[in-house]
Parts: structure tokens; sequence; C-alpha cells
């Protein structure tokens, strides 16, 4: 019986993992009407960031988050100008091929450099136990640090001046040009905080398991279906549909042949967005 | 608008693809993933398989008759893709006039690039398809190098079995054709063991989280693993395994263990076991090609890393063509299938022998597979052959300590 | 733009799609791709024709959907592997001639589709994109777990099922000739379409679905039908293609990246346009092919397929044949 409560428990525990990830595509979709199709890579990339920074410095890997953010954000940038700016005002479809096309040239770089192998983070911190069952330290760190930040999105959205206006351009853009908001930087700005966030949630990714190059195509699928779960466009709303995920496969693994799962993932996810389109959480759109 | 583009690209491949083979040359084509998820494995093979054609031409080529052959490789990157596979697989036998092909890493590709082997008549030695299926199909151009699926877990099982008759065993693994294949055998050999099966479930390969999976072992009660598939899976699963404290007396994983990146997972893969193709300590003495020891010497000082099953399975491959070339006396297809038909041999990589039989043609019945531990050994970790007795180079470590 | 192109399509109506250039233009690409391999029995240049073909199809067919009503189908995938695998079925188990199980499959693939296009297409934008990554993902999670159809494992096809072909080498001809009729058939009734009462409605739903409500477009039911008759022929080519490749996994035929390579296509060349899909498609395929066994790129293809795919969507947005109407604009009449 408790194995149950366990599954669940560990279950939205990694969920709000997934939640953090899905928020940088959430945002970068409501604001700028962009599909990321580099988020897997951006994933990706914070995990070897992780990798290469405790690797050289020996360091904690908890203390190379803020170096990750600030990268991220760096590589943000870089990608906003040289494939997405071009993009904004076109039809969605553009940006969509714009970012595969540098989707393609960072998994073929990193495959150059890294090959598809195997790499771990080792993180050992205590775990609890209850029963038979463990939670591991680093799962219930990891989803602290993932309520935490996507509180101080949520902070930054609604409670700094630059946060507003990134709403604003979210809700109609030349009605935010009009009030004299710089929508360019304002764009550029949100999307480079969309990669940060994504590089993040690679970073706390990589201290609970182990992944390749080519990680990033699952994480980015799960984003997708946490989006729907949360309603588009909607960061606070990601971070419960990452949680409500998890949940769904902790609940679901119990009672089921474990491969069963992803069926009944992708049929709630079809089943939500056909009756639900704005998401179980839809909040009031930010 | 559209011939002069089809005209430039026609041009552009013709410039960069046809090449005559001239007469002291064979010509053996593969393709290899270079991207994609397969990666890891195919370096390995593909490295084993560089390695004997530079041998092989070092040493004057292969004698056939008085004339002596060079070997030459076209190789091309399949990306780890069916679709790509038939392709590049009927441009070796067509543009490239490969006369011999080896096959691609993993089942799935194997069994793809197997129908071009038939269609065209091609012989294909196959180093990197576990999957006995394809054998079955009535291929007659195939040979299947390894030990197929079967084998993956037998040693595993057995071992179990001596430990602890009564051992309570978890199966659970990826659903793709190699671990379903491996796991339906290991099934039914346990049970016949005696052993008792609480738990026979398979996992998405796409699955990243196997907390609720773990959670769900433990519930079962079950004190032995068995199953994995692929490299971030079966990882993954070593370290929860281990982070969940999930106390399994024996856990037995699928090739992840097999490269020596596991032992990054640290105290994670302590006693995890793994069925291999081949180990460096292994002892065999050959017929023909290098020994053991000579094999790894000489793949560390050419790559600088050590080689795995699946580096030694690839040159392995290449050793049983030559032979079977040198035996045949010609490169004509049919009599170098007559010769590997009747081959029965000895090598560094063990014995090797095809079945003959139209319902199995080529299908390995001779090699073994060894199991393989990751064990403690002066603070470091090292993979070590624990079974079966006669072949180990370290004692078995069960059960797992708890921790 | 979009009004240009809606009053050009309504003066052009009058004439037959027999007077029009275009017409005889891809009648005239049909007879190059079956002839080109015959020359020298090119069975290289066949293979790779072979798979611009299945590049053609898809985007040929995804583009009724993205050009001409707007709705993007991120899992178009799942029409191809869907007919792969009922088509390999049927031929395997029940023993069935390839022709009758591969339109079998195409029958009950798009009566499928227009099950679930009833459900789906009542989303909007990226919302039925999202969904329809959900419909792949899921079909693929079920045929997964789906025994009669061999599971995650597959299916495999004995070689001996070529032998009604005329043995495997004949089988392989046979097979391409197929598959560029079933090309042609696409590229027909995706120009066929165009040009009809049908095509017009959903041009109209592409520019403004409201409007073209209110204008008294059945939007529903020709968004269904719509996304019904783009599934018929690349689940055709789906068996087709399964057949020849003798096997068939779960991972392969409901691979998303297939799917997104389609819709790079359907940019590439200038979605809304006959001719830039099918262009699109073999340059994409004969690129990618190139650099794939090209000594000097082989190491780098991704990511010089990927640097090369955005220069031209920075450069040239409007794809290739939408960028060269934009030029020269009495092109549209003779490449449409």
């Amino acid at each position: 019986m408790f194995g149950i409560i366990a599954s669940i428990i560990d279950g939205v525990l990694v969920g709000s993992v997934y939640g953090l990830a899905a928020m940088g595509l959430t945002l970068i979709w409501g604001v700028m009407d962009v599909v990321n199709l580099t988020h897997g890579s951006l994933i990706v990339a914070g995990m070897f960031a992780l990798y290469l920074l405790t690797d050289a410095t020996g360091l904690s890997p908890y203390a190379a988050l803020p170096a990750i953010v600030v990268g991220g954000f760096a590589v943000g940038l870089f990608l906003y100008w040289i494939a997405v700016h071009r993009m904004i005002g076109r039809p969605p479809l553009m940006s969509l091929l714009s970012t595969f096309s540098v989707n393609l040239v960072l998994v073929g770089l990193g495959t150059a450099v890294w090959g598809t192998g195997l790499f771990n983070v080792p993180v050992s911190l205590p775990g609890l136990t209850l029963q038979r069952f463990t939670f591991p330290g680093t799962h219930i760190l990891a989803a602290v640090l993932a309520g935490v930040l996507a509180g101080c999105l949520y902070a930054f959205l609604y409670g700094t001046r630059l946060g507003k206006a990134i709403r604003a351009v979210a809700n109609n853009r030349g009605a935010a040009e009009l009030v004299g908001i710089p929508t360019t930087r304002v764009l550029s700005f949100a999307f480079a905080l969309g990669a940060a966030l994504a590089c993040v949630s690679g970073m706390l990714i990589a201290t609970l398991f182990p992944f390749t190059v080519l990680s990033g195509d699952a994480y980015q699928l799960k984003s997708f279906v946490v989006i729907v779960l949360g309603g588009f466009g909607n960061p606070a709303g990601a971070l419960f549909g990452g949680i409500a995920l998890g949940l769904v496969e902790g609940l679901a693994t119990p009672f089921m042949p474990v491969s069963w799962i992803l069926v009944i993932e992708f049929g709630l996810f079809v089943a939500v967005l056909v009756a639900r389109p704005g998401g179980v959480f839809a909040l009031r759109r930010t | 608008m559209r011939l002069p583009i089809l005209a430039a690209i026609m041009l552009a491949a013709m410039a960069t693809g046809a090449f005559a083979a001239d007469s002291d040359t064979i010509t053996i084509g593969m393709t290899t993933s270079q991207t994609g998820p397969l990666n890891v494995d195919s370096l390995g093979l593909q490295q084993g398989a560089n390695m004997w054609r530079d041998d092989v031409n070092a040493a004057g080529g292969i004698a056939v008759g008085d004339k002596h052959y060079q070997v030459r490789f076209v190789t091309y990157d399949d990306q780890s893709q069916g679709s790509r596979v038939q392709q590049l697989y009927t441009r070796l036998v067509v543009q490239d006039k490969a006369q011999f092909l080896f096959g691609p890493y993993s089942s799935g590709l194997t069994a793809t690039a197997a129908v071009i082997s038939e269609q065209y008549g091609a012989l294909m030695l196959t180093a990197g398809g576990a999957e006995p299926k394809t054998y079955e199909l009535g291929n007659k151009y195939l040979y299947q190098v390894i030990t197929p699926a079967g084998g993956y877990l037998k040693g595993a099982v057995e071992a179990l079995q001596a430990h602890n008759p009564h051992a309570k065993v978890a199966l659970v693994y990826s659903d793709d054709p190699f671990s379903k294949a491996v796991l339906a055998a290991t099934s039914e050999q346990a049970k016949k063991a005696g052993l008792e099966i609480v738990m026979n479930e398979s996992y998405a390969p796409s699955t990243t989280d196997f907390g609720p999976v773990i959670n769900k072992i433990i519930s079962s009660g079950a004190d032995s693993f068995m199953g994995g598939g692929h490299y971030s899976d079966g990882a993954t699963l070593a370290r929860q395994l281990y982070e969940q404290k999930a106390n399994l007396k024996w856990i037995s994983i699928l090739v992840a263990p097999g490269d020596d990146k596991f032992a990054t997972l640290g105290p994670a893969a302590l006693g995890v076991t793994t069925g291999s193709q081949w180990e460096p300590s292994e002892s065999y003495k050959p017929e023909f090609g290098p020994t053991g020891p000579e094999f790894v010497k000489r793949y560390r000082a050419k790559f600088k890393s050590d080689p795995d099953y699946h580096a030694a399975s690839g040159y392995a491959g290449g050793l049983i063509l030559q032979h079977a070339i040198e035996q045949a006396g010609s490169i004509d297809q049919a009599k170098v299938a007559a010769a590997l038909d009747a081959m029965d041999v000895m090598t560094f990589f063990g014995r090797v022998k095809f079945a003959t039989d139209p319902q199995h043609h080529g299908l390995q019945v001779a090699h073994e597979m060894v199991l393989a531990q990751w064990l403690m050994n002066d603070g470091k970790l090292t993979r070590q052959v624990v079974w079966p007795k006669d072949a180990a180079s370290a004692a078995l470590l069960y059960p797992i300590p708890a921790h | 733009m979009a009004t240009q192109q809606v009053s050009t399509r309504i003066d052009a109506l009058p004439r037959t799609i027999l007077h029009r250039p275009f017409f005889w233009i891809i009648a005239l690409a049909i007879a190059a791709f079956v002839v080109a391999p015959t020359i020298g029995n090119d069975v290289q240049l066949r293979e790779s024709l072979l798979l611009a073909a299945v590049y053609i199809i898809l985007a040929s067919n995804l583009n009724v959907m993205i050009g001409y009503a707007g709705y993007v189908n991120f899992g178009s995938i799942v029409f191809f592997g869907l007919g792969g695998y009922l088509c390999v079925w049927l031929v395997g188990r029940p023993g069935f001639p390839l022709a009758v199980a591969a339109l079998a499959g195409g029958v009950v693939v798009s009566a499928l589709a227009l099950v679930f296009g009833f459900g789906v297409l009542r989303l909007r934008g990226a919302y039925f994109a999202l969904a329809t990554i959900g419909v792949n993902e899921g079909v693929q999670a079920f045929v997964m777990n789906f025994s009669p159809w061999g599971g995650a494992a597959g299916m495999y096809l004995s070689t001996e099922l070529f032998a009604p072909l005329g043995g495997p080498r004949q089988a392989l001809w046979t097979i391409y000739y197929l598959l560029v009729a079933v090309m042609g058939l696409s590229l027909y009734l995706s120009y066929g379409i165009k040009v009809s009462k049908f095509g017009l409605g959903l041009l109209a739903i592409g520019q403004n679905e409201d409007a073209a409500a209110v204008l008294g477009v059945p939007t529903r039911l020709y968004k269904a039908l719509a996304y019904s008759a783009t599934a018929f022929l690349p689940a055709i080519a789906g068996g087709l293609y399964y057949f020849k490749s003798a096997f068939i996994q779960p991972s392969d035929a409901f691979d998303l990246t297939f799917s997104t390579e389609a819709i790079a296509i359907v940019m590439l060349g200038g979605q809304g346009t006959i001719a830039g899909p099918a262009i699109g498609a073999f340059f994409y395929e004969e690129l990618r092919g190139w650099l794939l066994t090209s000594d000097t790129f082989s190491h780098f293809q991704l990511v010089v397929a990927g640097a090369l795919l955005l220069i031209i969507v920075l450069f040239l947005p409007r794809g290739l044949i939408g960028t060269a109407h934009a030029r020269w604009p009495d092109l549209r009449r003779i490449i449409e």
C-alpha cells in the first residue's frame, strides 16, 4: 500500500523538474509565438555544462547553478539573434524551421565532440527512507529548487517592470510597441530567459539521472505534454503541469504494466487538448 | 527549374562516388552509426574491423592461391536509422561494388540490412545483431559472428541459481527487439532453473525516470534484478536502484555495464553483472590470428582505449571472413559461403560455427558468452569475468553488499 | 499576396486543368522518375529516387494541410507508419497480395483519419500541432504493446513473399514503379484540390477561418475531409515502403523526425505551391544522401545540413518556389 504513495511522491518530485523544463518552452511560445525546437538541445547543454564544470573545478554540482543561468542566458541571446529575430512576426512555421535547423547543428556538434555515450555526474546527498522506500536526496533538492526557481520567475513576471513588459508584449505586441515598450529588447530577453530555464532544468536533471547527447528528445517531448496539461504560455501552470505528469506516472505504475504508461500519457494528452485546450490548470493568461 | 538541380546533384554524386575496384583489392562495405543513439557501440565495432583491415594489409593482404588481395573498406554513416540502412547497403553493393558486407550495429538495423544481402545475394557477416529472428527467415547469405540473444543472460541465470536456488527475480527491460528477445529467453531459462519470477515487464525505450518502476520492484518482494536495454536506461536503472536502496542481492543489466564509462556511476556500479560476448581476460588458444592479450595490447596502442566486446567482435568478423576466403582459395561468393558453412574454428574471440540447416542458416551456434561483474579492486572499479568458473578472472560477489 | 492568390484561382477556374502547362510538367517529372533509372539499369539512382519519391509523397500531402488550410500536422508520419503496419500484417499473416494489402491500409488509415479529424480539428494553431504529436506518440506506444503486430520487436516478412513479384530483384523495380505512381497521384491530388472549389474553401480557411465560416464554407467538414484525403496516399506509400524493407518496427515507423523533416521540406520548397514541396523533397533528400556519402562532410553531415537549411530559411523565407514566384511573377502560370 505504501508503495503506491511512495510512487506518487517520487512522481511528484521528478515531475516538478519536468515542469521547470517546460517553463522555458512555454515562456518563449507564449511571448513570441515561437516553437523552440532547440529546447531539447538546450536541456542537454545544461547537462553537459554541469558535467564540465564539476569535472574541471570539483565544486559541488549545485554551486554551478548561477554559472549555468548566466551561460544559458548568453547562449539564448546568441540563438535569438541568429535564428529567431528575423522570424518574429512571420508565420510560426518559419521559426519552427529555423530552430529545427539550429537543432540539427547543435546535435551534430554534440555528437562530434562527445559521441552519444553515457555521462554521469555523481552527487551524494542523504536520502529520506520511509519503510522500505527511499526518496533520494537529489530528487528532493531538485524539486525544491524547481519550485524556488518557478517562484522567482513568477515574481519576476508579475513584480518587475521588465516582467510586466514581457507580459504586455505577449498579450499584444503592437499595442506594447505603441506605448513605448522596446519590443525587440524584451523579446530577446524573454527568449534568453527561456533558454536559461531550459539549461537549468537540464542541470537539475543531470543531478538525477545519467544522460547522453541525445537525451534532449525525450525531455522535449515531455515538455510538450507538460505545456498542454499546464496551459499555454503560462509558466506558472507549467510547474503544475509537470507535477501532474509525474503524478500520472507515479499513480499508474503500480496498477498496470509499465509499458502501457506512455499510451495513457498520450491518450490523456490528446483528450485534455480536445476537451480543455486551455489546459487543466488554465489560470488567467499571463 | 528541376533539371539543373537534378543534373548538378547527379554530377556531384558521380564525382564523389564512382570508384572501380581494381583486381588486387577486396572491397568490403558496411554502414556504421556515426550519429544517432547507436554511435558508441557502433564505433567499437568499426574500430575493431579497421584494426583487422590494417593488420591484414600490413601483413601483405589476404592470400588466395598465389595472389594477395589488399582489403579496402567503404563505410557510410547510417545515422542509426533503418531507412538509411537499405539505401546505403544498396549503394555499397551496386555502386561501390563491395564483394562482401559487414552488418551494421543493432538487431533492428541488421534485420533491415539483411534484406539487401538477400535481395542482391551478397555475403554479409554480422557482428552487431544478436536477435535470432533475422536468421530464421530463410536468408541464405547471412553469417552471425556473435552469440544470439538467448545467450546474454544465460550465465547470469546459472550463476544466480548456484548461489541462491530460490531467488525471486524481477525482469524489467526495454521495449526494443534486442532486449525483448534476450529477456524472453531469460524468462524461460530462469523458470527451468527453478527461480521465481515475481515481475516481468517492459518499459518504453524513452523512459527517463525509473522511480515508480523501482518502487514497484521493491513492492514485488524481488531480491534479484535482470533487465535493462541500452545505455542511458541501463545506467539510470543501476543508479536509481542504488539511490532508492532497493537492496537487491543480484543485478544483471544488458549492454550498459559493458562500457567502461559505467564505472562513473561509482558505488552504484558495484556488483552489477552483464552478459559479455568477450572480455579482455579471456584466454582461448586461437588457431589463427592474434591471441587475446596481443589483441588487447595492440588495440590499446592504436586507439588509446581498452577494447570492449564490440571491438573484439568487429575484429573477429574480419578474421572469420579472411579465414573463409583463404580456405576457399577464391573470392567467389559461393565458394566462400561453402567455407563459412563448413567452418568450426577457435579464435581469440572464442569458438565460431554457423548453423547450416535452412531454418536457421547462419545463426551462431558455438560461441559462448561470459558473465562479467563490476568489482572493487585496489579501490578501483573494474569489470571481471566471474562466470563460467573455468573462465573466471575473479570470484563472484554475492550478494551485493547492502548500503 | 493572400487576396491575389485567391483571385488568380477564381479567374483560372474556367480553364480546364488539362490546358495548363503545369499539368504536363508534372507528367514530365513522373516520366523522368520512370525512365531515368532504367538508363543503364541504374539501381543506385533508383534507390535514391525511391527515397525522394517517398519524401515527395509525404510533403505533397502534408502541404494540403499546411499550405492550403494553414494547419500544421506535426505527426503526419502516423499515416505512413500505420499504413505500413497494416500492409505488412495483411501480406504476412492472411497472405493478401501486395496491391490489395496496401490499398486496404490506405482505406483504413483514411477512415481512421476522418474520425480522428473531426475530434482533433476542433483545435487550431499550436494546439492542433501538439495534438498531432500526441496522436503519433500515442499510436506508437500502443503498437509497442500490441502483440499481434509483434509489439516493440516489430514484424518481419520472409523474402519468399517477393516471389509473386518475380523474385527480390524484379520486386524492387515493381515497388519502385508503384511508389512513383503514388507520387504522381499525390502531385495530381494536391493540384486537383488546389484548383477545385474544395481547395478554394481550404485556402479561405487558411486565410481566415472565421470569415470562411461566415461566408458559408463548411469548415469542419472541409478540414476533416482534407485530413482524411491526405492520409490515404501516404498510408499506401508506407505499405509499399515497408513491404520493400521486409521489416517494420514502431521506433522507425512512427519516428517524429520524419514528420519534422516533411514540414521542413514543405517550407523549403514553398508552402501552398504544388511544385515547392516536390522540389523541396527532392533537394532535401539528395542533399542529405550526398552529405552522408561524401568523404569530406560525412562526419559533420548534421552540422552542414542544419547550417544550409538555416541559411535558406533566413534568406529565402518563402521557400524556393515562393521566392521564384515573387521574383518572376509570370512563373506562377507555369510552375504552380
